[in-house]
């Protein structure tokens, strides 16, 4: 392990005249060793598919005869394709669905997730590892198994909970009609990302330094103000990140929609704007459209993402 | 050669911070007792919401059909058959169950250890070298970040139609192996933990730059490391509209399109009810275990990443 100490004066001056030449090379070749496999397979799997998509987006397809049989030709179309999307009401709509969805979830996970990290670090809770597990666990079910569990839990005839309360209270919810099955989809987010938002959360909180709580207890600030006042103010950046994720994560809504559409009349192929966009896709086949409309989603989810850091911004100035 | 005159590495902030901050969890205001008594009824609360349906799968995994619709949900049913589910869920359509599987293990495993070395790669050398065109790199894969995952996945689909990679094992893989997120990670933790001047040294000593990084770059990146890949491994591994979108074979199936695929059959065929269950179950298990096993490496990097994001 040591023996460098030693040779490295013997190794600098022997090498003297012609290294620095041979090695400023290297350090400029270096790097770009270091990062082409990644930038390839990034422009493989990031750039390409956005450039395709932006492209397909501008472009319209004319088939010739019934069935496309005489030619396909294809021409630059301008905005046609999202005129269509945008003139589609399901499409629109069902951003304006994930809107209304996000202003509920988003701010119900984070303040749930937010106040579950301050009882686990908080003096007063017994067993905090434990909880942090059995809070953690979730997120490692994949969507699709925590959507098809908690269907389960969802149906009539099968479902232990709507027994309970009809057995308790004399009623039986319906967790999958028209006007509650928006929220059982996000109970089924909530339930499988809270304790992975806390757990950014409670990793933040364990890197305030203890000599805060000290001199918060030495001027005699009880629980909820040293909450309010330092551990609060400390988590932000944690705070700010865990929202942007999840207003991405909501634009990108999915699987617990579309597995739920076998068990749910009022889940229609346009209920989410992916799932609009991959009826587009895969039902329809009008690839044209569909890359408008992803291209929609990806800039409404940028524009979100963008809006809700301005503003956090100013209001930290 | 020794490229180690490695100072034992400073202690990394986020692991001198949780051994101060580890001793004085008895901090705080007054731990009065009733107070421990409403905070501790609270989290049990939320805990029994957050393990209700992981118990209800095992109770349902242990029923026949019958007693599945027959009987409380929350209570085990007349006949204890969960032997004989499990084995149909092995059994089923020659053990595609198994194979899924391990298709979910092949995408998971391979995916996320690929992944990470590139990102440990190029966001080592994002951090510790100079050179033009490593803010464009950065900026570049920053927006990847922001980018929804779900909005490539079409575009995707009809580039690797072009290139004949659809449904095809590569077609799920190979975009597995980027994770821009991981790159940002590694490049905030090389940036303040590889000292350069360690650099430095190793270069006096005669080593080439890629056998600093994999000597000296790689080690000290080790915690951010392992957070990047179990934030890649969860990721593959519940990942389902891109095998969705990629796949129509079902022998390449991960496991959530497997499972799916038997979930949708239920209206029409009931036995495909305890396939459900038991497939769930069996699948849960071990992640669920990784999970709680694995809990403590989800802080050392992503504290780093959260600070200064």
């Amino acid at each position: 392990m040591a023996t460098s100490t030693t040779t490295r004066p013997a190794a600098a001056t022997t090498a003297g005249d012609r290294r620095p030449r041979r090695r400023s090379t290297a350090v400029t070749r270096a790097p770009w060793i270091l990062v082409a496999p990644f930038l390839a397979l990034f422009v493989l799997t990031f750039v390409l598919p956005i450039l395709v998509a932006i492209g397909q987006s501008f472009t319209t397809v004319t088939r010739e005869g019934l069935f496309g049989e005489e030619g396909v030709t294809s021409s630059f179309a301008w905005f046609e394709n999202y005129r269509l999307a945008l003139e589609d009401g399901n499409f629109v709509a069902s951003i304006g669905r994930m809107l209304l969805f996000g202003v509920v979830q988003v701010p119900v996970m984070i303040i749930a997730a937010t106040v579950l990290a301050l009882l686990l670090e908080s003096a007063s809770a017994r067993w905090p590892g434990l909880f942090r597990a059995a809070y953690f666990l979730p997120y490692g079910i994949p969507g699709v198994l925590a959507t098809i569990l908690w269907s389960f839990l969802y149906v009539p005839g099968l479902s232990p909970i709507i027994d309970v309360t009809s057995m308790l209270f004399g009623f039986e919810p319906d967790f999958l009609g028209a006007g509650t099955v928006l929220w059982s989809i996000a109970n089924i987010v909530t339930w499988t990302y809270a304790g992975y938002n806390m757990l950014i959360i409670v990793a933040q909180l364990k890197a305030i330094p203890p000599e805060l709580y000290e001199s918060a207890r030495v001027d005699g600030a009880g629980p909820w103000r040293t909450a309010w006042s330092i551990q609060l103010p400390l988590i932000r950046p944690a705070l700010v990140l865990t929202t942007v994720f999840s207003i991405i994560g909501t634009l990108q809504l999915f699987a617990e929609p579309q597995l739920l559409q076998t068990v749910s009349p009022a889940i229609d192929s346009q209920y989410t704007p992916n799932l609009s966009a991959y009826t587009t896709a895969f039902a329809y086949n009008d690839y044209n459209v569909a890359a408008a409309q992803s291209v929609l989603i990806a800039l409404v989810a940028f524009a979100l993402s963008f809006l809700f850091l301005r503003l956090t911004n100013r209001s930290s100035r | 050669m020794t490229t180690a005159t490695v100072p034992t590495r400073p202690l990394d902030p986020a692991d001198r911070r949780a051994a101060v901050a580890e001793p004085s969890t008895g901090r705080g205001p007054g731990r009065r007792p009733a107070t421990t008594i409403l905070v501790t009824g609270i989290l049990v609360v939320v805990a029994v919401y957050f393990l209700v349906p992981v118990y209800w799968v095992v109770v349902a995994a242990t029923k026949t059909t019958d007693d599945l619709f027959g009987t409380n949900g929350f209570l085990l049913g007349e006949h204890f058959a969960l032997l004989e589910n499990l084995g149909a869920v092995l059994t089923y359509n020659d053990g595609i169950f198994v194979r899924w599987f391990l298709n979910s293990v092949l995408y998971a495993g391979v995916g996320a250890l690929v992944a990470t070395y590139l990102a440990a790669a190029a966001g080592y050398a994002l951090a510790k070298y100079r050179f033009r065109g490593s803010n464009l790199v950065f900026g570049l894969v920053l927006g990847g970040v922001l980018v929804p995952g779900t909005a490539t996945a079409l575009p995707l689909f009809l580039l690797f139609s072009q290139l004949g990679l659809a449904n095809t094992y590569w077609s799920v893989l190979i975009p597995s192996l980027v994770s821009p997120f991981g790159l940002f990670l590694c490049r905030i933790y090389a940036d303040a933990t590889v000292d350069g001047s360690l650099v430095e040294a190793a270069r006096i000593d005669g080593a080439g730059e890629l056998r600093i990084f994999h000597t000296i770059g790689l080690r000290i990146m080790t915690p951010a490391l392992v957070t990047v890949f179990l934030f890649q491994l969860v990721g593959i591994w519940n990942n389902y509209f891109l095998p969705l979108v990629m796949l129509s074979d079902q022998d390449l199936y991960p496991i959530t399109l497997g499972l799916n695929n038997w979930n949708s059959q239920t209206d029409r065929l009931p036995e495909f009810y305890e396939l459900t269950t038991g497939g769930v179950l069996l699948s849960i298990i071990p992640l669920a275990v990784a999970m709680i096993m694995l809990q403590r490496f989800w802080r050392g990097g992503l504290t780093e990443g959260a600070v200064k994001a």
